[in-house]
């Protein structure tokens, strides 16, 4: 059976599509898996596997390479606090300390209610605004510990915190998997086409000598 | 010529909707459009000049383009500083298609400036994505933006779909017969795709482990084994104005060998960390971090101790380096590099040894483990710091340490000058026995800090023996 819904199956025709080679879209893909479920499962993978034309060893094996992609369950909301320089410099590890004693987990660990992971993470580039953390890679700027309780009561009582956050944003954070929460989308009748490495043989029509711009080029 | 700078009225210095910048005084060739709050749509982009330099770039022969932009002596502005329009030039005669690859990953512990571009003028990116597909006949672009920038990726994909709406992106663009895609692409959260090989090879779907050199410049074989150009965020920024000012215009700002401005991130311990837009060459560090239009001293009036000039991979500074000017090559002399534009402050409260250990932890767990120096060797020099630090550290350690650097990175290390221990500066950049630069960086704050305050060190080692220690009571009819 299809791993991927209805929708997103239409998505990763239409991420594909943007790539000379379908391997391109491995990366894209296992973040829509990850939107759909949170995280990366078995399944998911064959049917990478089998829409890119790898294995589904090799897509674990790109997969794996990269911090983002859980492939065991999280919690809804990601919780990455920066401890990298700067933000040690003023803070950051003292914030982890908070965030770890305050939901009751260590760094990796996911709460029991399933609601928090907490990360320690490398720097999210923020570091004129440290100490920093993201949820579900929202920003939260010169946070200290009340910042985080405010945050984490926002989330618990279903109330976006996104308004305490650097964004100035009123929507809301969504579950963890969930990335940009609008996408690309490049319309047919607009499309330049891709241009397989294999196919072009010459140069782009606009270099090619012509009434146009033949007078300027080689001068 | 047309006012080519916008300078920020007075009093709008720290702007709220782009937490981080702050709009000093000076020229403002890519942060014009921030103070206004909706500075990444369409329609103030429009408003306010954006795609000028594009069609201007239209109405002249691709080549003329390159020449300008050559001209213009733009140096990259992701870490290496090499001049854009020369790395430009390195794509094989007669090889297509060739490819753009936009280094967005910008994940350099410091460096905060690709970000706010990407966040709070997209169209300008894309703009001078444009104008470098056009000057070289790129067939596609692709835009990889660092998975954990949420919004940097949904203001990117807005403005894409605006601007292929409206006929400055896709087939046919401006009605001519230019016509490129551009795509976004999101990264998966590893800093070493930061490295152009690196990027490719995670553009392709792999894992993001740097290619052997040679080739040096992907330009000569990339993406699916074609000429592709890897550019920064920054960099390309530049573009819209270079085109549309000309490059006589833009070498009027900075200094001959660097000339424009750049973004430079100030964090740590200073009163008003920020991203600012610097003049290169005419500022020197000292105006930057103590400057009234600028950061404003340290906090709490406390002395400087450190300073990492140019992101974690950079050997640190001191209080006899903040008198150079923020160029890239006063700088590579003293010792270090200005790299990604990053700078962290430290003040005399610093403890280096921790601050030396969590820069070492991050190129540790960053490493891809494709070098075997590299690999075992850093997270080796992290156990040895993090003993050192817990108060168990052995005497030969601090030699290890170096050593160990020195078979990542050969030779002298590149250091800063230090008149009461008696050395000269070892000039940017260092040896490496490793594929890529990652390896060696982590050197950096190792040599820098064990160089520097060695007693420092010592102390931690030292404080052991001290403990008192008292002999185990002697307990009755216990076997001898």
């Amino acid at each position: 059976m299809a791993y991927f819904t209805e929708a997103n199956a239409r998505t990763a025709t239409e991420i594909i599509a943007n790539y000379p080679r379908p391997k391109s879209a491995v990366i894209p893909l296992l973040h829509l898996a990850q939107e759909q479920e949170g995280w990366v499962t078995r399944d998911a993978m064959v049917e990478i596997a089998d829409l890119t034309g790898a294995t589904p060893a090799e897509i674990l094996g790109t997969g794996s390479f990269y911090e983002m992609f859980k492939f065991h369950p999280v919690g809804r909301y990601v919780v990455n606090v920066c401890t990298n320089i700067s933000c040690q410099l003023l803070g950051g590890e003292e914030l982890l300390h908070h965030v770890e004693e305050s939901l009751g987990v260590h760094a990796g660990g996911t709460t029991d209610d399933g609601m928090f992971t907490v990360e320690d993470v490398e720097c999210v580039a923020a570091c004129t605004e440290a100490p920093c953390f993201t949820v579900n890679y929202r920003y939260f700027h010169r946070a200290d510990a009340d910042t985080f309780d405010a945050v984490v009561d926002d989330l618990r009582a279903g109330r976006s915190p996104l308004a305490r956050g650097a964004q100035g944003d009123d929507g809301h954070v969504p579950a963890h998997g969930t990335l940009g929460r609008l996408r690309q989308h490049v319309p047919d009748d607009r499309r330049a086409g891709v241009v397989p490495p294999e196919e072009a043989g010459e140069a782009p029509v606009w270099l090619r000598p012509s009434p146009a711009t033949a007078g300027g080029s080689d001068g | 010529m047309a006012e080519p700078t916008t300078v920020h009225p007075a009093g709008m210095d720290y702007v709220p909707h782009a937490a981080g910048f702050v709009a000093n005084e000076g020229p403002k060739l890519l942060t014009s459009r921030f103070p206004y709050e909706d500075s990444y749509t369409l329609g103030r982009a429009l408003a306010t000049g954006a795609y000028a330099g594009l069609r201007a770039a239209l109405g002249r022969a691709p080549d003329d383009v390159h020449a300008e932009v050559r001209e213009a002596t733009l140096l990259g502005r992701g870490g290496a500083g090499f001049p854009a329009g020369v790395k430009w030039g390195f794509c094989p005669e007669g090889v297509w298609p060739r490819y753009l690859v936009v280094n967005g990953d910008e994940s350099e512990p410091g460096t905060y400036k690709d970000r706010l571009l990407m966040e709070r003028d997209p169209h300008q990116l894309i703009e001078g994505c444009l104008i470098a597909c056009y000057a070289l006949g790129l067939s596609q672009c692709f835009l990889y933006v660092r998975g954990e920038m949420a919004l940097a990726q949904e203001r990117l994909a807005t403005a894409l779909n605006d601007a292929y709406a409206a006929g400055y992106v896709g087939r046919n663009i401006c009605d001519t017969d230019f016509s490129v895609d551009i795509i976004l692409h999101w990264g998966a959260g590893a800093y070493i795709v930061g490295e152009e090989t690196a990027l490719i090879e995670s553009l392709e779907g792999n894992r993001g482990m740097p290619r052997l050199k040679p080739p040096y410049f992907p330009a000569a074989i990339g993406l699916y084994g074609k000429p592709t150009i890897v550019n920064n965020v920054e960099t390309l920024a530049n573009l819209p104005w270079i085109l549309e000012h000309g490059a006589a215009a833009y070498r009027g700002y900075g200094s001959e060998t660097s000339p424009g401005t750049r973004l430079f991130a100030v964090s740590g311990h200073v009163v008003r960390p920020g991203v600012y837009e610097v003049e290169q060459g005419v500022t020197t560090f000292r105006d930057l971090f103590y400057g009234d239009n600028f950061c404003r001293g340290i906090r709490d009036g406390n002395d400087l101790k450190a300073f990492i000039p140019g992101g974690a991979s950079a050997p640190w500074f001191f209080e006899e380096q903040l008198g150079l000017p923020l160029e890239a090559r006063d700088v590579g002399a003293a010792g270090s590099m200005l790299g990604s534009g990053a700078m962290v402050v430290m003040d005399h409260t610093t403890d280096v040894v921790k601050a030396c250990l969590r820069v070492v932890r991050f190129f540790a767990r960053e490493s891809c483990g494709k070098c075997t120096p590299c690999r075992e060797g850093i997270s080796w020099e992290e156990k040895i710091l993090e003993r050192i630090l817990d108060g168990h550290g052995r005497p030969a350690d601090l030699d290890l340490l170096l050593d160990i650097g020195d078979n990542i990175s050969p030779g002298p290390y590149p250091v800063a000058a230090h008149g009461a221990e008696g050395f000269d500066a070892v000039p940017f950049p260092p040896q490496q026995t490793t594929i890529c630069p990652l390896g060696p960086s982590a050197i950096a704050p190792i040599t820098s800090a064990l160089r520097r305050f060695r007693s420092e060190f010592e102390a931690r080692i030292t404080c052991r023996d001290s403990l008192p220690v008292q002999a185990a009571p002697v307990v009755e009819g216990a076997p001898a």
